[in-house]
């Protein structure tokens, strides 16, 4: 009785599409997310949280916007520069804008290029990812410092609101150190597919566990979240 | 005998469940070479990307103003968001437990905006009638 049910594995509930699927999925009594590895999924449920953390940060921005009786700055004109001798409204916040999106694009074809176990291409994507990042970082802070010698700080600015400085410092803070990290954690990356560890299968030397080039694929989950943070801070915080 | 049968038994048992093992690893490794899309995917994805930043952009260098603005800077955002987590993060090419499980919770977070709308305007309301006048 119990042989005829074990000898079927094919019956596992691992294959039903659709919306059924996801009962089937969740009641089938064992792992809920098929045909995902765990540090997949791990990283999705870690960007789940993340994403609530800067939801809050965006929540106090707008319930301290909103409640404010004093005028809040104009982003367009306290993020404007003279280029060239012209003032350009929120021209160094744009260009902050295409590097990621640029980063995200090369980040995306270094994670097709691992499945294809093309090393060299792999390696070069994400090290040109890791520089589009430090770009933005430096850019940002860049813009810290313009901002700081206007005399902006946490508790007051010389053009309104004062809480307008503690969310542009805890908002872009927060996300420039998200990209500090990626940056980091891309080029310890990109220094084990150049070495060819996941050729070889080569142990981690904090897990030893054997590396694969799924790894480049749940790096690219963290950047390309990154990115996204950044969809939702650019619109809400610079251009509303 | 009846020990004999038993173990034959247990022996089948273990076989089947290798075969089930083995089953179950061999569709996850078929799956990690799966995420498989042409290139010329992403290069149009990353197009549209810059596409919809330059309009975003462009909605505050004509300084469009009022609800047309913010319908606007609402769509655009959306449109990217989707695009990211569609097709650079692969979410749709996963199944939809996994799907489901990650982009349903912070739909939810709309709840607790529209809580802190309903608390802002009170807070607004409260510093206009007992604080603003005397600045």
């Amino acid at each position: 009785m119990t042989e005829t049910t074990l000898a079927t594995p094919k019956a596992s509930p691992g294959t039903i599409p659709g919306l059924r699927g996801i009962a089937a999925d969740w009641a089938s009594d064992q792992r809920a997310f098929k045909h995902v590895s765990w540090g997949k999924a791990m990283m999705w449920i870690f960007l789940l949280s993340d994403t609530f953390i800067f939801s809050c940060f965006l929540l106090s921005y707008m319930t301290a916007r909103m409640s404010t009786t004093v005028p809040w700055p104009n982003p367009s004109e306290v993020f404007a520069l003279n280029l060239g001798g012209k003032h350009i409204p929120l021209i160094l916040i744009a260009i902050m804008t295409f590097i990621l999106i640029s980063s995200s694009g090369t980040m995306a074809m270094a994670v097709n290029f691992g499945y294809r176990r093309d090393r060299v291409k792999t390696a070069a994507l994400m090290l040109a990812t890791a520089a589009f990042g430090a770009t933005f970082v430096g850019m940002q802070g860049f813009e810290w410092t313009k901002l700081i010698m206007e005399g902006v700080r946490p508790w007051g600015n010389p053009w309104g609101a004062p809480q307008f400085g503690a969310c542009f410092f805890m908002i872009t803070g927060f996300h420039g150190t998200h990209v500090t990290i990626g940056v980091i954690f891309l080029i310890a990356v990109a220094r084990k597919v150049w070495r060819g560890d996941f050729d070889v299968e080569r142990r981690g030397f904090f897990t030893s566990r054997r590396g694969y080039y799924e790894i480049v694929e749940i790096m690219g989950l963290y950047w390309h979240f990154v990115d996204l943070v950044w969809v939702f801070i650019f619109a809400f915080f610079y251009l509303w | 005998m009846t020990n004999a049968a038993l173990h034959v038994e247990g022996q089948a048992t273990q076989h089947a469940l290798h075969a089930f093992v083995h089953d179950a690893v061999a569709s996850g490794a078929t799956h990690a070479k799966g995420q498989q899309h042409p290139i010329k995917l992403y290069l149009v994805v990353w197009g549209w990307l810059f596409v919809l930043s330059t309009c975003s952009y462009l909605v505050d260098f004509f300084g469009i103003h009022g609800h047309l603005r913010w319908s606007l800077i609402l769509l655009f955002m959306v449109l990217k968001a989707g695009l990211i987590v569609a097709v650079f993060m692969h979410m749709a090419w996963e199944r939809l437990a996994l799907a489901y499980a990650i982009l349903l919770p912070p739909v939810l977070v709309l709840v607790f905006v529209g809580i802190m709308v309903f608390e802002s305007d009170y807070t607004h309301l409260l510093r206009v009638m007992f604080f603003a006048s005397a600045s």
